[in-house]
């Protein structure tokens, strides 16, 4: 069980609330700090003293994860996400709660005059709190920054792997962009899903978009040519550049697949597979015997 | 015991599972369906696995045997409609079922096997080329 420390904070807090929420703004103003005379940012200010006022009051500066310090946090993340969004450098964004410092400790100095040891132990307890609370900032920053890479990820995703439908019975993927494990099941999914909607017996795959060819390239291609072939449903790779073609061989991968130059060549295959074909129009009359 | 149940269509069998498989009723399929082609003397066997969701490895293998069997009495198995999440929950496996034809759909199964039947699977490939 931590000791419980005898600190003077909330009371302090408590009796100047006003003279230092005024001190804590002219000092964010001062440090440069972006957005410090907005009113969002003194009301944010006026309500962090006193969310402090009561977490300090119940005593447990050693963890600010307990649910004492629940309603500080989520203020602390409603800023820090606000902060995130605007445009902030997470070190601004932390500087909300460390510019707080000197205020108050300039407060207990006046307060504490003349006991140093209880001076000492006081801005000890006050520093650690803080050095806390700003971190946690950060934390809520840098996760929230994660979201959204995480978020373009996914769209990226989505976005990276259509399926057309070329003609009655062909379908066509275009694939562009390396090609791991997560994204192969995506586009293994689509292929198959799109298959089984649209009847297509054919499915060309070009990969054009693709950078490099390694053997686990190869084997996520195989896979999905498995897979569609499973369905009933025939491949052909397009879209295989000189180097590309050079780094299989080399490798000795074994596609065991039809291949073709170009998607035009490919398209030209499929519809003979299917019986159809496109023939030229017929010029109206001959202009040289 | 359940069983399932194997339908004649011309010279074509056609077995459509449409019960959750499991071992003992996959065993006794292989034995119904060598009977069946031996006794019609069918040249094609369509299995329709629409309805099947879950397949484990010894179900892709008996795939793959029936398909075996199938060859050595001149019969040529297809597989069709076979859901996207079987098939790739087959490739996760490994069991790629190389020497099984598919097709989408019985219809496009039939098909299928009217044309290997004809022979005409020799000359899709020449004019290929």
């Amino acid at each position: 069980m931590p000791r419980k420390p005898e600190t003077a904070l909330p009371d302090l807090i408590e009796r100047h609330q006003k003279q230092l929420l005024d001190d804590w703004l002219s000092q964010q103003r001062s440090s440069g700090a972006l957005g410090a005379d907005d009113p969002e940012t003194k009301d944010q200010s006026a309500r962090f003293l006193t969310e402090l006022r009561k977490g300090a009051a119940t005593g447990r500066f050693d963890d600010i994860e307990a649910p004492e310090w629940a309603t500080t946090r989520e203020l602390l993340d409603e800023v820090s996400r606000a902060r995130a969004t605007m445009g902030f450098t997470p070190s601004q964004t932390a500087t909300f709660v460390f510019s707080l410092k000197e205020p108050l400790f300039s407060l207990l100095r006046q307060e504490m005059r003349g006991s140093a040891e209880k001076l000492v132990d006081e801005i000890w307890v006050a520093t650690l709190l803080l050095d806390k609370l700003g971190l946690y900032t950060t934390e809520v920053y840098q996760k929230n920054r994660e979201e959204v890479i995480a978020r373009q990820q996914e769209e990226l995703l989505e976005l990276s792997t259509p399926v057309v439908e070329l003609w009655e019975g062909i379908l066509a993927l275009p694939l562009i962009g390396t090609l791991d494990s997560a994204r192969t099941q995506i586009v293994m999914e689509n292929l198959l899903q799109q298959i089984v909607t649209s009847g297509a017996e054919i499915a060309i795959i070009d990969i054009t978009g693709v950078p490099t060819v390694d053997t686990l390239v190869a084997q996520h291609l195989i896979k999905t040519i498995s897979a569609a072939r499973l369905m009933g449903a025939d491949c052909i790779i397009s879209g295989i550049r000189p180097q590309i073609a050079q780094t299989i061989v080399h490798l000795g991968v074994d596609l065991s697949v039809t291949s073709k130059a170009t998607m035009a060549d490919a398209f030209q295959l499929a519809l003979r597979r299917i019986g159809k074909s496109v023939a030229g129009r017929a010029k109206p009359s001959r202009t040289a015997e | 015991m359940e069983q399932i149940p194997i339908l004649r269509i011309g010279d074509c069998l056609l077995v459509s599972i449409q019960v959750d498989m499991h071992d003992r009723l996959a065993m006794a399929l292989q034995d119904d369906l060598t009977r069946k082609i031996v006794e019609s003397r069918a040249r094609g066997v369509m299995i329709d696995i629409s309805a099947l969701e879950i397949v484990d490895s010894f179900i892709g293998r008996m795939l793959d045997n029936i398909a075996a069997m199938s060859r050595v009495l001149d019969a040529v198995t297809v597989v069709v409609g076979m859901q996207p999440a079987v098939a790739i929950t087959l490739v996760e496996l490994g069991l790629a079922l190389t020497g099984v034809k598919t097709a989408l759909d019985v219809d496009k199964g039939l098909a299928l096997i009217r044309r290997l039947i004809d022979g005409e699977e020799g000359a899709v490939d020449r004019r290929e080329g």
